[in-house]
């Protein structure tokens, strides 16, 4: 039985509940206790004056690495990441060594992330191996626990065999989340087409490689009227196309990561590795469209696409280098940054990292209603922090944001009322 | 010291590295051409070698195969009476062993004054100057730059035209995937040319215009007037990437024929960075005509590189 705890005079902001008060919250026995329900023995108070009490964050889109590459990052410390950036669930993508998209590894995901800090959601492979050719077992994977399905990095290229998958996994309710990428275009790029590259003379990646696919995935989800979800929107072309296929009634979700409204393709400069990903940093008028999509409801969710990579890897010639970067420790400070421009509010922002990607993949979570397993996170959006290669939790450093100075960051995370991160060791002095 | 030509500018050259023209000013450009100006004498001495770089250690970092500017750099090094020494590495995947940085780090623990880098990706001599502890010379990486190049372009032609201001640099070619060309429209932007481009559509990159460069829609627009014509060397596809049809075409329609030329001002220069595919983006009675001063470009290549040598070792 957990422990019972009392959070005192935090700002509970509930969106999906309708909730945004200033109040104290009672975890009875890992769940959110209901209105009569009196504090038990036991129960350890922590006052988080000043901190909100939100549901707990859902990061839908991570690759943690294991199996196959955990000298870059495992389960147990992609999840560790993950509590230090306030996340109490991430959804992992299936491209790993062998690719998740069987049963077996399903599994083996599932056991390793009983160690985890997180709850972790395997996404299962849309192809066998994700080569594009064949479908994998959508039913048994969905029996073994995966919650969607993804051949993330590896863009299905073949349209009829997206559409098969669309049709397919609706029969199991599982999503299908379309790394939306025309690779022709962008064959030999490295990073986005444009002014920047020219000048730094790398070879380019044109906006319309993603919003080629993006407008093939809507035309499918509303020709099989089965639902699509697009990852890591980048461009403002895609988002046209995303607010006006939502507009019509196509069943169509999206997300996009904190980089792509934090940096822009001028972040290159220098041939920064840790600026290299795919999609692209674009250019301003696509971070600003972004931004615009985040407070209009064109996009659901953000998603780091956390995806650690070892020195090996990044300090390498800028064409070499591996596309990706780390996130779950940053999210929450870049997303919070709108937050106090005013580009979006708090309960926006509360859907946008916890509500809406419970939504989208159909798990639990997004809610601090009566009743339900005590994930929550407590974030201080105040609170000021260096981001340095020495506070990094990951397992990997290959982060832009290092050196950045930056405010509001998860300070507790819980899952079932279990504390999975305290950064003031507030829950241990109280044990002692 | 009997290379001890007078400087006439008081410029301080502070240059450690020279990664690209982007990285120097116009005041930085002028010095380096009045002391590369400087030192032309020397190639032309029956015993062409002076003791200004004695005792510096010169390693030569080629990781793309290249002729001249090879060449080029060691001939301006021995004039200086470095040491020089040559390695070739290659940099296809198929052949991964150590990374360049490890290799970069084992020549730096041999203190080498200079490493001269040429290599297939871009950023890799910025890159380079984050491991070693000496300057750094780029001589040409990826699609991004080649500063000696830019350079000596501007040297010849300043020494044919008494100046760069005002004039009408044309570029006729694959800018796409030229760092000549990119060194070339920021360094004679710089210095008040005028530079025109023009070239097919699949061979002109975005934002072309951010460095300084007009594109024109024709090539009688961007022939018209000029003072220099430079073309660039042709490749029909790269790496998969179907760039053109035929070079017969292109020979046809962006090729410089005496009738182009005629359209240029009656002075004006040939120029070409080599190596020239003969018939195809250059005519050849064009190439070898009275205008074409591309064996002068490989002249002042030397003197130019000896400058950059005597710069970046500190001296001014």
């Amino acid at each position: 039985m957990s422990q019972s705890w009392l959070l005192k005079n935090g700002r509970i902001i509930d969106p999906r509940n309708g909730v945004d008060r200033q109040g104290d919250l009672l975890v009875v026995n890992g769940a959110v206790a209901g209105p009569g329900e009196a504090a038990t023995d036991g129960v350890r108070e922590i006052d988080v004056q000043g901190c909100w009490i939100v549901p707990g964050l859902i990061d839908m889109h991570v690759h943690l690495r294991e199996p196959g590459e955990e000298y870059k990052e495992d389960i147990v410390s992609g999840t560790r990441a993950a509590a230090a950036g306030g996340f109490t669930a991430v959804a992992c993508m299936p491209n790993t060594r062998p690719v998740n998209d069987g049963m077996a590894v399903t599994i083996l995901i599932l056991q390793r992330a009983r160690d985890g800090f997180a709850r972790v959601y395997p996404v299962g492979a849309i192809s066998k191996s994700s080569r594009g050719e064949s479908l994998a077992e959508f039913a048994d994977m969905k029996a073994a626990g995966v919650v969607a399905l993804s051949d993330d990095g590896r863009p299905v290229r073949d349209s009829q065999l997206m559409r098969r998958a669309l049709e397919y996994a609706g029969d199991y309710d599982l999503r299908v989340i379309s790394h939306s990428e025309e690779k022709a275009l962008g064959r030999h790029g490295v990073m986005n087409e444009g002014a920047v590259s020219t000048r730094l003379g790398l070879m380019g990646i044109p906006t319309a490689a993603e919003s080629i696919m993006v407008y093939r995935d809507i035309a499918l989800a509303e020709y099989t009227g089965r639902p699509v979800h697009i990852a890591h929107v980048s461009t403002i072309m895609s988002l046209d196309l995303i607010r006006a296929a939502k507009a019509r009634g196509v069943r169509v979700t999206a997300e996009t990561a904190p980089h792509y409204f934090t940096l822009t393709d001028e972040a290159v400069a220098g041939y920064n590795t840790n600026a290299k990903m795919n999609p692209p940093l674009r250019s301003e008028p696509d971070r600003l469209a972004v931004c615009e999509a985040l407070a209009d409801g064109t996009l659901d969710a953000v998603a780091t696409d956390h995806a650690p990579h070892s020195t090996l890897e990044k300090e390498v010639e800028f064409d070499l280098a591996a596309n990706g970067i780390i996130g779950l420790e940053t999210s929450v400070p870049l997303t919070l940054a709108l937050v106090r421009q005013g580009l979006i509010d708090e309960k926006r922002f509360v859907e946008l990292l916890s509500v809406n990607p419970a939504g989208i993949l159909g798990v639990a979570g997004g809610s601090l209603a009566a009743g339900v397993p005590a994930d929550l996170t407590i974030i201080d959006p105040a609170l000021e922090f260096d981001y340095t290669q020495d506070t990094v939790v990951s397992r990997s450093r290959n982060s832009p944001f290092l050196g950045w100075r930056l405010q509001g960051r998860a300070v507790l995370t819980m899952v079932d009322g279990r504390v999975m991160y305290d950064l003031h060791q507030r829950c241990e002095q109280h044990s002692s | 010291m009997n290379s001890g030509k007078t400087m006439t500018t008081g410029c301080h050259f502070s240059h450690k590295h020279i990664l690209g023209i982007e990285h120097l000013s116009a005041e930085h450009i002028d010095h380096i051409l009045q002391t590369a100006e400087s030192f032309k004498e020397i190639s032309g001495r029956s015993i062409k070698k002076v003791p200004t770089l004695r005792g510096r250690t010169i390693v030569n970092l080629f990781f793309e195969p290249s002729t001249r500017t090879r060449l080029s750099f060691e001939i301006a090094a021995k004039r200086m009476s470095a040491d020089t020494f040559n390695i070739s590495a290659s940099t296809s995947s198929a052949t991964k062993g150590e990374t360049l940085i490890d290799t970069a780090r084992n020549i730096s623990a041999m203190h080498p004054d200079i490493i001269i880098i040429r290599h297939s990706c871009s950023g890799t001599p910025e890159m380079l100057t984050r491991y070693v502890r000496a300057s750094v010379i780029n001589a040409g990486d990826g699609t991004h730059e080649h500063p000696s190049q830019g350079l000596l372009d501007m040297m010849t032609v300043r020494e044919h035209k008494g100046r760069l201001d005002g004039l009408k640099v044309t570029i006729i070619g694959d800018i796409l995937h030229s760092r000549v060309a990119h060194s070339d429209i920021i360094g004679f932007t710089r210095m008040g040319s005028r530079v025109f481009v023009y070239g097919p559509a699949t061979l002109i990159p975005v934002g072309l215009e951010k460095l300084g460069a007009v594109v024109c829609g024709s090539l009688e627009e961007a022939v018209r007037d000029a003072d220099v014509v430079m073309t660039l060397r042709i490749q029909k596809e790269r790496q998969s990437d179907p760039l053109l049809p035929t070079f017969r075409e292109y020979a046809q329609n962006y090729g410089v024929t005496r009738e182009v030329m005629a359209l240029a001002r009656n002075d004006a220069l040939v120029m070409h960075p080599g190596p020239i595919n003969r018939g195809v983006e250059l005519m050849p009675d064009v190439a070898d005509s009275s205008q074409s001063v591309i064996l002068d470009q490989a002249t002042n290549g030397v003197a130019v590189r000896m400058a950059l040598l005597y710069l970046v070792m500190g001296n001014t």
